[in-house]
């Protein structure tokens, strides 16, 4: 009886303290925790970080980003000309590239790539909803093949951020066999050139991937590349601590005086390419009623159903600008893993205005401004809040409270309204809220991906917009398509001044902060270098 | 025996059962908590402009706690203890109109159920089957995606639900009171079925309601605690005791334990003392069923 | 008794498919686009004006809860928004972590509470029948998603005893055959799998099994007392048998009956509170994917888990109860 407690005993301690990882000294295995799954595995057809980043591994484009920014550098493509008139590009491609499944890389996979995206004929067309073909490429017209490694991007209008734009995951080029092979269940059997192989995808769970023996370039110098899903930033961190994963995102700004005082970590902190902010519904959009994302001559501009009497006041827009102590919002709930922002987009991209003034926070003088527009007794106002964190906001809902909290001080009752995400998003472009708590990642690293999507009359559509202040300035958008159509980079960063001080002194929007990208490495792992784009390469990284 | 011995009777038991008489006094407690929050809340619960500065400092235990917060601050500077006091009000409201949602519901299915019995009986009977297929907390959360979220709407989402849960009993108390003779003796004097229902049925059905009633507000309190956790229930900046848990326990790591530690207990706290009494008040009043 | 069984399973056909209906309904009331959904955070009038084509989602609802129910009787819950996989595979991939979990929770609770049960009863009106008894108690009356965060806190965070997310630690190679880790591990004679998921199962489990274990406690208790007092147990205590014979070999066998019933109601309870702990401790099982497709409103993802819980909660009584009157003859079957 004894000795069967006494093993019990043994066996219970054996299991709690028990022996966790088994050392595999000959392969170089790299785990990294992520805070979410995969929605799916075809870059041209996914939205959402977490797919990107696994595919940034598995694929490549034509063109690729410098390590560590967004200005472009040959990859499958080696080299490109741009026609006289901006309108058309050729690009020689690389040869003797192979995809994962063994086919060649070659001019037909690009056209099959791009092809299948922007042409409903095209029998691999009904397979993905391809979103971001129409948001970002809607200027390419065709794509040509001209002999085996040539193709030719033709655009309907010249476009000064399309090649930035090519560097994107949407552009990536994928197997065409493969493609065949898998039909609808392509997204879940990726092939791409890039240096790893896809190996498995255990839902929720996590993904894996191999080293690309046959890469075009070296042989990356990880054997395996595990994606671990620990949707807790806690439990991550924990998971990281005791060496169970290499290296998570996202890490909780709360844990980062205990991530610097271990010894074994490593805190990579870097200002992302992204801005957070209050939008308040000026009232009016326009109806694009041929959806052609312009807000043409024929389509008048009309009230918005979130319509806000007191919010198309500049005025009362401006006190509460200055209602609100960004500062202490920054330090305190963003824990200073952001800096405080004054215009619409960070601060190291083309075109940024740093003359601007921000508004300072002083509620006194946000009382009079109340008081002269004629609100000297505050009002009842929504608030949409957004029920998920997004790399350009930490935690919403806590940053809703402090403003509501703020507001309250000045006289202006705030009420919160949440919904899901993706009835938040339709609700906020139909223009149904009267302020929303929302930010913008960038997509490739060009002032337009800020500036006119967000800021621009055109954005201004009931329905899809993406200007959610509806800021409705016709002399803002002529400055925003005028930087557009040009390739001069001074004049395009000139336009872009003169924009940002319209937007500042109309103060559609309260620009909360542009908050850092953050990861955590155990110390052995080298490598590994941010991105403004959040984007996640791996081939450089070893394990020492 | 008479109405009034049975009453000092029911009250005499009631006395000599210990835990009931505990998760009384638990019960007074939160009550009066709720009630006086204003009064002997130490801070204001949600201040305004908001005291950022002060956040996640410790409590009573610590040197370096917040000055008059003796639970501690949340990660907006708030009082912790403060907003678990006001918190009562949004938990226990919650609860009895959950409750009372579903006894409203319960108690017109469950007699119309069991009163007219035949088609009318079948057809709610299945109604609750098909309700019964669910787990409880599934169906709410599905029914607070639809109808969107909000205190208001967990409340009305868990009544709903609860709802054939409380027919079912009701039901089986009427089926038993319909049988007794005076029951009879009424229908053959001509009295109207809903003399009958009012004056008979439900005056005598009202044990097990307060039975069942109370221990399924500690459940209501629960599952409204579970859907804030979710997020799908009181929205900021409510004190609500499953949002205040949610909102709080990713500060654990960074050593920050009290913001969440300390809502769970107060739900905990609540839960214990209706159960008491709610199975206090079933053996004081189960032997009068049983007559 | 088979007849009993056809006739239980008969009924089950109104019942689910009234569940089919409570499910469609529900989540096609919803406000929210479902194609705005699918087109994601960057999209076109036009590319959302093509998914609800796509989808079906422009056809009235009579249409397209009769299009959704032939599928769903062959298993075809459509695909989801999210991930464009069939939601069936979706589910099936990950109802596995959820049984494990679900069914070791019952383990330690059915072990744990039978014997403090036992031991309460045995030893009535002593200091450890009233510990047990306090402890269940407090457990019936125990958040989930709070003990979750506490056993988090203390043997994860604190202590650092044990992992508090993920099956197994990654690194251990493992072949998966039935999903369930424990016992594939066994399968393959993988010990360092074995100890390694085990460790990984213990935290939520914990929090899970906690408030059955509770309930199981209380009523093992009450059962064995009502046992202990009856006429056979006094003339075995009279014939000098030993109090342990008496307790373990007669006493239990009799007082076991009413636990299961409990332990039957407590199994659909256990899928409630799978959707916390899960959700705690990002389990991968098929609660928090319920609970993420409410919240990105992946339609045909949370009509498939709707139908599917329905009918495992459905399935689990209709086995307690056939288990109930197999053990016990009084219980008579109509």
């Amino acid at each position: 009886m004894r000795a069967k407690r006494l093993s019990i005993v043994l066996l219970v301690s054996l299991l709690v303290l028990g022996i966790t990882t088994l050392g595999l000294a000959q392969e170089k295995i790299l785990v990294f925790g992520n805070s979410g799954d995969v929605a799916r595995l075809d870059p041209a057809d996914v939205t959402d970080g977490e797919s990107i980043s696994r595919m940034d591994n598995i694929f490549e484009g034509l063109v690729e980003y410098e390590a560590g920014s967004t200005e472009i550098k040959p990859c499958l493509a080696e080299s490109w000309d741009i026609s006289e008139d901006g309108k058309e590009i050729v690009f020689h491609l690389r040869k003797g590239v192979k995809f994962h499944d063994g086919t060649d890389f070659n001019a037909d996979a690009v056209v099959f790539s791009f092809e299948r995206q922007y042409n409903p004929e095209h029998p691999y067309h009904q397979y993905g909803e391809w979103s971001y073909w129409g948001y970002m490429f809607s200027d390419i017209d065709r794509v040509e093949k001209i002999d085996d490694y040539t193709v030719k991007l033709v655009l309907s209008e010249p476009n000064a951020s399309i090649m930035t734009s090519l560097a994107m995951f949407t552009a990536c080029i994928v197997s065409p066999a493969n493609a065949e092979k898998y039909k609808e269940d392509a997204f879940r059997h990726p092939c791409g050139t890039g240096p790893f192989k896809f190996v498995e995808w255990v839902k929720d769970d996590h993904i894996t991937l191999e080293a690309n023996e046959n890469y075009w370039r070296e042989r990356p110098k990880i054997d395996k590349l595990i994606f671990r899903v620990i949707p807790d930033p806690s439990a991550r961190l924990l998971a990281l601590e005791v060496g169970e994963i290499h290296g998570m995102e996202y890490p909780n700004p709360a844990d980062f005086d205990r991530i610097k005082a271990n010894p074994d970590l490593v805190l990579m902190s870097e200002p992302g390419m992204n801005i957070g902010y209050m939008a308040m519904n000026t009232g009016y959009g326009y109806v694009d009623a041929n959806k052609n994302g312009v807000k043409d001559p024929d389509e008048p501009l009309e009230k918005t159903p979130g319509y806000f009497e007191p919010l198309t006041k500049k005025k009362v827009r401006q006190a509460i600008n200055m209602a609100i102590d960004k500062e202490a919002i920054v330090r305190d709930i963003y824990m200073g893993t952001a800096s405080v922002a004054k215009n619409g987009m960070p601060p190291f991209m083309l075109g940024y205005n740093d003359e601007i003034e921000d508004y300072p926070y002083d509620p006194e003088k946000a009382k009079e401004l109340l008081a002269e527009a004629g609100y000297p007794d505050g009002f009842e106002v929504t608030l949409h809040v957004m029920p998920v964190s997004r790399p350009y906001m930490f935690d919403p809902p806590k940053i809703g409270e402090a403003i509501q909290s703020y507001l309250a001080a000045v006289g202006i009752k705030v009420n919160f309204y949440q919904v899901d995400w993706a009835t938040y998003l339709q609700e906020t472009e139909a223009g149904m809220h009267q302020m929303c708590l929302l930010g913008w990642t960038g997509d490739n690293g060009d002032p337009d991906n800020f500036l006119n999507v967000l800021y621009g009359l055109n954005a201004c559509s009931i329905g899809t917009a993406g200007n959610y202040a509806f800021y409705t300035n016709e002399e803002n958008q002529e400055l925003l398509t005028k930087a557009l159509r040009t390739y001069d980079v001074e004049k395009r960063a000139e336009y872009y001044k003169k924009a940002q001080e319209l937007i500042h002194e109309d103060a559609g929007w309260v620009f909360l902060a542009h908050s850092n990208q953050n990861m955590v490495f155990r110390k052995n792992v080298e490598g590994f270098v941010l991105h403004p784009t959040s984007r996640m390469f791996f081939y450089p990284v070893d394990i020492k | 025996m008479d109405k009034e011995s049975v009453g000092s009777e029911l009250l005499r038991r009631f006395k000599y059962n210990k835990s009931a008489v505990f998760g009384l006094i638990i019960m007074l407690f939160m009550i009066f908590c709720a009630i006086a929050a204003n009064f002997i809340a130490p801070n204001d619960p949600y201040p305004s402009p908001p005291l950022l500065a002060n956040k996640l400092k410790p409590g009573f235990w610590s040197d370096e706690g917040a000055p008059g917060m003796p639970l501690g601050s949340d990660g907006l500077g708030r009082c912790v203890l403060s907003r678990i006091i006001y918190g009562t009000r949004v938990s226990l409201t919650a609860g009895f109109v959950a409750v009372a949602i579903a006894m409203i519901l319960g108690i017109t299915f469950g007699v119309l159920s069991g009163y007219f019995g035949g088609w009318i009986d079948a057809v709610i009977m299945r109604i609750v089957d098909i309700m019964f297929a669910f787990p409880a907390l599934l169906l709410a959360i599905v029914i607070v995606a639809v109808v969107g979220q909000g205190l208001e709407k967990a409340m009305i989402a868990i009544g709903i639900v609860y709802s054939p849960q409380m027919a079912r009993i009701i039901r089986s108390s009427v089926l038993y009171i319909k049988e007794m003779e005076y029951i009879e003796v009424q229908k053959a004097i001509g009295s109207s079925h809903w003399r009958i229902i009012f004056r008979h049925i439900l005056p005598n059905s009202i044990a097990p309601v307060v039975v069942y009633g109370t221990l399924m507000l500690a459940t209501a309190i629960l599952d409204c605690a579970a859907l804030g956790f979710l997020g799908l229930g009181a929205q900021p900046p409510t004190p609500e005791w499953g949002a205040m848990l949610a909102d709080s326990y990713s500060f654990i790591v960074s050593g920050a334990w009290w913001a969440a530690t300390f809502p769970g207990i107060a739900i905990l706290l609540s839960v214990l003392g209706l159960n008491l009494l709610g199975d206090g008040l079933r053996d004081v009043l189960d032997p009068r069923l049983k007559q | 008794m088979k007849q009993y069984i056809i006739k239980r399973l008969l009924m089950l056909i109104p019942v689910l498919l009234g569940a089919s209906i409570l499910a469609f309904s529900l989540i096609h009331l919803a406000p929210g686009d479902p194609a705005r959904t699918i087109a994601g955070e960057h999209a076109s009038a036009q590319t959302i004006e093509r998914i609800q084509i796509k989808y079906g989602l422009d056809k009235p609802l009579i249409t397209q809860y009769w299009i959704w129910l032939k599928q769903a009787l062959q298993g075809d819950f459509g695909r989801s928004i999210v991930s464009n996989e069939y939601v069936s595979k979706e589910i099936l991939s990950r109802f596995p972590n959820t049984l494990e979990l679900t069914l070791f929770s019952m383990f330690i609770a059915i072990t744990v509470g039978v014997l403090a049960g036992i031991v309460s009863a045995s030893r009535q009106y002593s200091l450890l029948d009233y510990g047990f008894m306090g402890v269940a108690l407090f457990g019936v009356s125990m958040p989930v998603f709070w003990l979750g965060i506490m056993l988090m806190m203390v043997f994860g965070v604190f202590l650092r005893w044990l992992p508090i997310s993920g099956r197994i630690d990654i690194m251990i190679p493992f072949t998966r055959i039935t999903g369930l880790y424990l016992l594939d591990s066994i399968i393959t004679g993988n010990w360092a799998a074995f100890i390694s998921s085990l460790r990984h199962l213990i935290l939520p489990s914990l929090a899970l099994g906690t408030i059955p274990m509770a309930t199981i406690a209380r009523v093992t208790r009450s059962s064995m007392l009502e046992v202990l007092k009856q006429d056979f147990i006094r003339t075995e205590r009279a014939k000098g048998l030993p109090e342990r014979l008496v307790i373990y070999k007669h006493a239990v066998r009799n007082a076991l009956i009413p636990v299961v019933t409990v332990i039957g109601l407590n199994f659909g309870l256990l899928l409630s509170g799978a959707i916390l702990t899960e959700t705690v401790f990002s389990w991968p099982g098929v609660g928090r994917y319920v609970v993420n497709a409410v919240q990105m409103r992946d339609y045909p993802a949370v009509q498939g888990c709707v139908l599917f819980f329905a009918f495992i909660f459905v399935v689990v009584n209709l086995i307690t109860d056939i288990i109930y009157i197999y053990i016990d003859p009084r219980i008579k079957y109509q």
